[in-house]
């Protein structure tokens, strides 16, 4: 499946990329996370929340997006 | 002419909507980057009553985007300033100025007296705090948070929607996310940010549009793209807050180190500490039992199946009989991305044995 993958703040930071495309031949969110993780090494130290089309959902989620975000928190103000 | 003629004028808000804009109570937590904007749009707009809180005092810094203040504020308390500020932009509506913390002691019954809580605190700490007072006091949260280019907008606790902890259950570990103060912000984000929660205050006030409520904005300034995520309103995570809401008052920041290694800490090092579950992870036929504290029950072996059980509000400090299992118990729920779990260096009876001393000593 190729999924369009999306980083927010802290995360963009550490991929130094907004967006990109990825073939996951995985059935779950976390196995896409577990490829994620093996190519940004510091992504496992990070908090943040997964959206799969525009919707947060949790790891154990099934991968059946064309779309998945992560988000991390903000405190600024 | 009126004043507010321009509001007015619109079919959609005409005098009535004004009116309902007249008699509406809002409190701005923080009168920094996000709450300048907040403040500025609805004194102006006509905000019958504007509640400001922050014991911070103006600094040369804020100046790049606090756009309430000049050189004449320098030095001066936040919250005083803006309302001197604000009384020369509209002077017919009443502006309550808090030049205090907004402490768990203070934010219930500050929150009761308004309609609606407007979030431009700059740490998680506040955050939280706001997010739990406003599920308490049952009050809605107009959220808004800012990262260098980027930020967040959103609804909670309106019309039963999800609240932040229903997004984020717990805040990240104390310097994990930096803040504007460290590494800086554009001056005009809080700007775009505050003036968006600004709007849906008004929405809100005015019952127009959609408001965005069980959504999250993210705006990025530099692409100007806008993502908008849905977030589910989480039962257990709410109710495990209301579940708290008689010590709300009493709680005080837990402050032992939250390290996600395994490192176990002590039995003394918590005892006297607030907002934390422990967690006896022992089987159930295991003696002693600790009585002294209020125990949840979990056995290893049925961990998984228990999360629920889990109080994703709360510190939880997971104890065995020897300080062993409960490691193991604690790499178990980090692997589930369970947050600010600690093991027990001691066991059940070392428990029991602290608590007695600490009791004598304290009769």
């Amino acid at each position: 499946m190729r999924i369009n993958i999306k980083y927010f703040g802290q995360i963009a930071e550490l991929t130094q990329i907004e967006e990109e495309y990825m073939e996951c031949s995985g059935r779950l969110v976390s196995d896409l996370l577990e490829t994620l993780n093996s190519k940004y090494d510091a992504l496992k130290t990070k908090d943040f929340k997964i959206a799969q089309n525009q919707e947060l959902v949790s790891a154990e989620t099934e991968l059946t997006g064309a779309e998945i975000a992560l988000l991390p928190p903000f405190a600024g103000g | 002419m009126n004043r507010y003629n321009r509001h007015i004028i619109l079919p959609e808000i005409g005098q009535v909507g004004q009116d309902k804009i007249s008699n509406a109570k809002v409190l701005v937590i923080g009168a920094g980057g996000l709450g300048c904007p907040i403040l500025q749009y609805l004194a102006a707009a006509g905000i019958g009553t504007l509640g400001i809180i922050d014991f911070d005092v103006v600094d040369v810094t804020n100046l790049q985007r606090q756009v309430l203040y000049g050189s004449s504020s320098l030095g001066k308390n936040k919250a005083f300033a803006a309302k001197q500020r604000l009384e020369d932009l509209n002077n017919e509506i009443t502006i309550n100025a808090y030049a205090e913390k907004l402490t768990h002691k203070n934010a219930v019954n500050l929150f009761k007296q308004y309609d609606i809580i407007v979030d431009g605190s700059d740490n998680f700490d506040t955050r939280y705090l706001v997010n739990d007072a406003c599920i308490i006091a049952n009050k809605p949260l107009v959220f808004g948070a800012i990262y260098k280019f980027e930020g967040q907008v959103s609804v909670f606790n309106y019309n039963n929607g999800p609240s932040y902890r229903c997004l984020f259950p717990n805040p990240p570990e104390e310097g994990a996310v930096p803040n504007c103060s460290d590494i800086g912000v554009l001056g005009v984000l809080p700007g775009i940010i505050g003036t968006m929660q600004a709007n849906e205050v008004l929405k809100m006030v005015l019952e127009l549009g959609s408001v965005l409520s069980g959504k999250l904005l993210c705006y990025n300034a530099l692409t100007l793209q806008n993502s908008t995520l849905k977030i589910k309103r989480s039962e257990a995570t709410i109710k495990s807050v209301l579940k708290d809401k008689d010590n709300f008052q009493d709680k005080t920041p837990v402050d032992f180190n939250c390290d996600v290694a395994v490192e176990p800490i002590s039995i003394k090092e918590v005892i006297n500490k607030d907002n934390i579950q422990y967690i006896d992870i022992r089987e159930t036929h295991e003696e002693p039992k600790v009585d002294a504290l209020n125990i949840t029950y979990i056995p290893l072996s049925e961990l998984e199946s228990r999360l629920d059980d889990i109080d994703t509000t709360k510190k939880k400090v997971l104890f065995c009989q020897s300080g062993m299992r409960s490691i193991r118990a604690v790499e178990l729920l980090q692997e589930l991305e369970i947050n600010n779990c600690f093991s027990l260096k001691e066991g059940a009876q070392e428990i029991n044995d602290t608590y007695k001393v600490l009791k004598t000593s304290q009769d």
